[in-house]
């Protein structure tokens, strides 16, 4: 460098790796959930000003049928639980705890992503009827990707963690880390929930 | 978590290694395999900039063909220089290619390279990410460009209003092609953004609080909030048409309960911030150069900052002042009115300061300062028409015709394309280490300046005189045949200019003066290593006690990091306390396969459904592969991201 | 002197006219644009002067030291300044929306449905006794100082309605009705152009408007409610039965005959207008039998095809349409 430097510090003893907001890829998760979080809300958004545009809603048929998508909502509402259990386990850097979690939760997921498709079943409108039947496939269909893609990343993660790699520190912020994005997805889905299952019957 | 145990058994940066030693060793590390292999693997932030900024250039240079070719069409009334199909998929190629493919992707590029030196660190965050996002960028503007060259491109212009878009209007593939577009560089910009998000608030120098930030960093995080909080709205919208348009949705079909309004709120809800996050960079690039050619920091650096935030919020309530003539209720319409019209006043405000920090001082008048001033005299007449067409009585007259393109122009080449020029003669010695011509740049500068105004003022009054816009020909007789002319000759002497400062930048890069560190005296950052930057950006971590650290005294350096794997330090979000070691990313195949694999599935996907779960597949393999770690040896004590 | 100078605009204003020009005034949203232009061209003009004084002193003038105080205080100013000229301009701009929704509101309204295609404009004036209405295509005439009221449909895609010397502009969506109030002050002849780009041929969908004194519009519609004349002469009853018997009757009608198709424009009285093709060539003999022997090569794309026939067909059908006054 062309100025005069002068060593006022050393890094060295910094950790290599930190939990929360001190995590990097804490970062990109939150700035992921702003960006689909946000595509929600616009879809959402579009719902309610295809729903302006009719007298009758749903204009021809039944709303979906109540019982996947009340099982499906009680059953990631449950999953929390061991979502919240994992969180703390790999903040504390427990891995016993981690592996019997993280494969309890991937279990979770499976069984969800079974109830989706009989929440597609149930839906009782094709997505070519008409606008109703358009957006409420498209709300649906969002969400789906959304837990079939964390889904399959934490499987990933899952294998990870049992081998050899799955030692390092660094792997317990990426299950951390994959707890919170999952907190993200039953808490998106729970206004496309109500949008989907109770409007038609309130509104 | 506590601190590692022995420092002292892997080699650091300190005192004891130094100078070129340091450099020797810092360089393995963080330099790429040499020839295409290395090319193609690099996650180096410098090299990806540079190529995004090189390949954005190029859809500059073809949108550019493209707006002289509809120029000579329109030079004459009713001429048959070109078909009407033609000119239709001339005009959106235009449109889709400057505002997809050239604005937003060379501001980002500038961010991606710039942004990481500014603050201090040795990478981008995320820097596969950064590798793929740009594969990607070029993969669909390949896919849009051979489908123009195939004549199948889109001709529904760049906004694509439905129903014309719709599959009823629209047969055929082109309006998919242009939709697709949209999906691949909304996610290359998204993650773009997302790693300027996670780099300025997490990696930036010790000492760098929120008030230390330089003016064009600040500028690129709140333009990155802005694409985060913008691109789904057109991601939706795009999805929605193709939807409807391969699988028979009813999205914007009104026979159906859809509508054709539910595009045009989508699709401005994001163009309307589209504009501003191409903007805004450009105001950065002003900032930069005013403070150093003025040598001083811009006047009022805290009303700088609110201006660019202000700017950013208020951008995303104004969209609906594209729609005032679709019959909205005219209450709502004054909402807008005020709201736009209240984003010239941080406008107006920076304006000011820039003038009045060379007021305070005496600016040099290099190159990239007249840069500044024609962005000036230029861009303030497209913030003034903007107040006018705000008016939803002016509006409701103006909008749709050549006022409209006249002021679109003047704010995004005088807002945004004046500061580029000049930030790339500002920043080409830092980037390649030597400086421009000078006398070329100035002639290269008046070129464009007066084939600017000679080709857009007119516009002004051809709109006035009733020509509307997207038109392929116009009838003799109407007034606007020699203003057209006029239009058309000034592209030309614009074009002139254009070419003659392509042919300085390609000269200087051979032939041009060596520049060294600092040539323009500069106060931030990027100016305190090599030029061009060494592959690790700086040998020892900056520290910084001021705004401007290179017009201080010395500038302090943190010790410590280690040098025979990847490693840089993140600092808490406000203060910029030094706080955890990260490892960085090592180069890597997995994004450019993933990027092909993603390119795949996206056109794929536009002949059948069914690719969104085949074409999945490949895309998740790249993506586990892309994140696995390699085996790593047991001798490491800490981590590394192979 | 500051007249004068306000004079400035408005004469560059005034040089601007043209039967497209927004500065026409001719009608009163015209009108009011015309004036509220020229409060944002001085409000504007003055900013930008100030600009470019205070940069061409900054990068050439003087300087003194230390006026960092004073630049806060101008600063200040300049905020309050930019503040006061946007409310200024915001208020005003609201006035005038009002004023205009509020004109003509004392005097009963023409009604006037406007159905676009692509790429022309159906035409109907409605009028309360259903057998008076009137149907026509690609032109519109107005009464002076009445106001008009056109209700505006889509068929198609979404197209724009506009007469710059007359008033602003309104879309035509599908799916949706949109009104415009137009009031015409000036007697005289307009173009009128569709303003959102609908396809291949959106640069050739313009229409004529015509604004006369009350006498002449009522004598005009009354004209326009006759059915079309019988076929005088054997060359033009050629042409008639050419048309009746041909692709031509069914999309277009001809009041009082048997061709009723409306897929196409009205052609009861189509030889009484200025322009053929929606604007895109003049209502002569040599445009129509080019128009009618070869659509394609005019307006590539339009929905008209070419119907084959021999020369002397082409001539009886022109002829005949030429009788349609």
């Amino acid at each position: 460098m062309s100025m005069r430097q002068t060593f006022a510090g050393d890094l060295a003893v910094l950790p290599t790796h930190a939990f929360g907001t001190r995590s990097l890829t804490w970062w990109g998760v939150i700035a992921y959930m702003l960006i689909e979080g946000g595509g929600f809300a616009l879809a959402a958004g579009a719902y309610f000003f295809l729903m302006s545009q009719e007298t009758v809603w749903p204009p021809s048929s039944h709303p979906p049928d109540l019982l996947p998508g009340v099982l499906f909502t009680l059953i990631i509402l449950l999953s929390e639980i061991p979502n919240t259990l994992l969180k703390k386990a790999a903040e504390s850097e427990q891995r016993r705890r981690v592996l019997l979690l993280i494969v309890l939760l991937d279990l979770f997921g499976l069984a969800l992503l079974v109830i989706r498709g009989f929440e597609f079943a149930h839906i009782n409108v094709r997505w070519s009827d008409n606008a109703y039947g358009s957006i409420v496939w498209a709300l649906l269909l969002l969400h789906t990707i959304h837990i079939l893609t964390d889904w399959a990343e934490s499987v990933v993660l899952t294998a990870l963690m049992f081998t050899r790699h799955g030692t390092e520190p660094r792997r317990f912020v990426d299950v951390s880390e994959d707890a919170l994005y999952w907190r993200f997805v039953w808490i998106t889905w729970l206004p496309i929930f109500a949008l989907l299952y109770l409007a038609p019957r309130f509104v | 978590m506590t601190a590692t145990e022995h420092p002292a058994d892997v080699p650091r940066d300190g005192p004891e290694l130094d100078g070129p030693e340091l450099d020797r060793i810092l360089s393995e590390t963080w330099g790429d395999k040499p020839g295409l292999i290395g090319w193609l693997t690099t996650v180096d932030h410098k090299r990806v900039g540079k190529r995004y900024i090189f390949t954005a250039i190029g859809f500059l240079l073809l949108g550019g063909i493209l707006a002289l070719i509809m120029r000579l069409q329109l030079a004459r009334p009713d001429s048959g220089l070109i078909t009407a199909d033609r000119y239709n998929q001339i005009f959106t190629m235009h449109g889709s290619t400057m505002m997809f493919l050239f604005a937003v992707p060379v501001m980002e590029a500038f961010g991606v390279y710039l942004v990481p030196l500014m603050v201090g660190t040795r990478a981008i965050s995320f820097p596969r990410l950064n590798a793929f996002s740009y594969w990607l960028y070029l993969c669909g503007g390949i896919m849009l460009w051979v489908a123009f060259l195939r004549d199948v491109g889109p001709d529904i212009g760049w906004f694509a209003y439905t129903p014309l878009s719709g599959p009823e209007f629209s047969p055929g593939k082109r309006a998919d092609f242009w939709a697709q577009l949209i999906t691949f560089t909304e996610v290359a910009a998204l993650a773009v953004a997302v790693e300027i998000v996670a780099t300025i608030l997490k990696q930036r120098a010790p000492g760098m609080r929120l008030d230390r930030i330089p003016l064009f960093v600040w500028g690129m995080l709140v333009t990155a909030f802005m694409v985060i909080f913008s691109m789904p709205a057109v991601t939706l919208a795009s999805s929605f048409l193709l939807s409807d348009r391969l699988v028979g949705t009813q999205f914007y079909n009104a026979t159906e309960g859809g509508s054709a309004l539910l595009w045009q709120h989508l699709f401005w809800f994001f163009g309307h911030p589209e504009v501003y996050i191409i903007f805004l960079p450009g105001l950065g690039f002003v900032s930069a150069i005013v403070e150093t050619f003025c040598k001083r920091p811009v006047f009022a650096y805290p009303i700088m900052v609110a201006a660019l935030v202000t700017t950013g919020l208020l951008a995303f309530g104004l969209w609906v002042h594209h729609m005032f003539a679709t019959g909205l209720p005219r209450l709502g319409y004054a909402f807008y009115t005020a709201a736009s019209m209240s984003i010239a006043l941080p406008s107006g405000v920076q304006i000011f300061c820039w003038i009045a920090t060379m007021w305070d001082s005496r600016p040099r008048m290099e190159v990239p300062m007249w840069w500044v001033v024609g962005f000036i005299i230029t861009f303030v007449i497209g913030g003034l028409t903007g107040v006018m067409v705000a008016s939803v009585p002016l509006d409701l007259e103006l909008h749709d015709t050549y006022f409209i393109v006249a002021h679109f122009h003047y704010t995004l080449i005088g807002g945004a394309v004046f500061p580029l020029l000049g930030a790339i003669t500002y920043w080409f010695p830092k980037i390649t280490g030597r400086m421009m011509g000078d006398r070329l740049g100035k002639v290269a500068f008046g070129f464009v300046f007066a084939g600017f105004h000679l080709t857009f003022m007119p516009m002004h009054f051809t709109g006035l005189l009733g020509m509307p816009r997207r038109v392929y020909t116009y009838p003799a007789g109407m007034g606007w045949s020699a203003l057209n002319l006029t239009s058309t000759i000034g592209a030309f002497v614009m074009a002139l200019g254009v070419v003659l400062f392509l042919a300085n930048l390609v000269r200087s890069l051979g032939n041009g003066a060596i520049a060294g560190d600092n040539p323009w005296g500069a106060a931030s950052l990027e100016w305190a290593t090599t030029s061009p930057p060494r592959p690790y950006n700086f040998a020892h971590i900056p520290a910084v006690t001021s705004h401007t650290p290179l017009w201080e005294e010395s500038l302090p350096v943190f010790s410590g990091l280690r040098v025979e794997h990847r490693e840089l330090v993140l600092t808490t979000v406000v203060e910029a306390l030094p706080d955890v070691r990260d490892p960085s990313p090592t180069p890597s195949i997995w994004p450019l396969l993933a990027a092909l694999a993603t390119t795949g599935l996206f056109i794929w996907s536009i002949f059948s459904p069914w690719a969104l779960v085949w074409g999945a597949i490949p895309v998740g393999i790249a993506l586990t592969l892309w994140f696995w770690p390699k085996s790593s040896p047991d001798t490491h004590q800490e981590p590394v991201i192979e | 002197m500051r007249r004068l100078l306000a004079l400035v605009p408005l004469a560059l204003l005034a040089g601007c006219s043209g039967m497209q020009s927004m500065s026409e005034g001719a009608g009163f949203g015209s009108h009011l644009f015309n004036q509220l232009m020229l409060l944002f061209l001085v409000v504007t003009g003055i900013s930008y002067a100030a600009v470019l004084l205070f940069l061409t002193m900054a990068v050439v003038g003087r300087r003194n030291e230390g006026g960092e105080p004073r630049l806060q205080a101008l600063l200040i100013a300049w905020t309050g300044f930019i503040l006061i000229g946007l409310i200024l301009l915001t208020g005003a701009s609201f006035l005038s929306d009002r004023r205009e929704a509020r004109e003509g509101s004392d005097r009963t309204p023409l009604k006037v449905t406007v159905n676009a295609n692509q790429w022309w404009w159906g035409i109907e004036y409605q009028n309360d006794d259903p057998s008076q209405s009137l149907r026509t295509a690609n032109e519109l005439h107005l009464p002076v100082g009445r106001p008009v009221e056109l209700k505006l449909n889509a068929g198609d895609v979404i197209h724009s309605l506009w007469i710059p010397a007359l008033a602003g502009k309104q879309d035509l969506i599908p799916g949706r009705e949109n009104d415009l109030r137009v009031v015409p002050t000036r007697i005289g002849h307009y173009r009128g152009q569709c303003a959102e780009y609908c396809g291949l041929q959106h640069a050739h969908m313009a229409f004529d408007v015509t604004v006369e004194s009350p006498q002449a519009f009522a004598a005009w519609y009354k004209a326009q409610s006759q059915p079309a004349p019988e076929p005088a002469d054997p060359g033009i009853k050629a042409g008639h039965d050419f048309f009746m018997s041909h692709a031509c009757a069914m999309c277009h009608a001809i009041g009082g005959t048997p061709a009723n198709g409306t897929t196409g424009p009205d052609l009861t009285h189509v030889a009484s207008r200025k322009t053929i093709a929606a604007g895109t060539l003049p209502m002569t003999r040599g445009a129509l039998m080019g128009w009618i022997a070869n659509p394609q090569g005019v307006k590539p794309g339009a929905r008209m095809p070419a119907v084959g026939m021999t020369p002397d067909e082409l001539h009886a059908v022109a002829s005949y349409l030429e009788t349609l006054k």
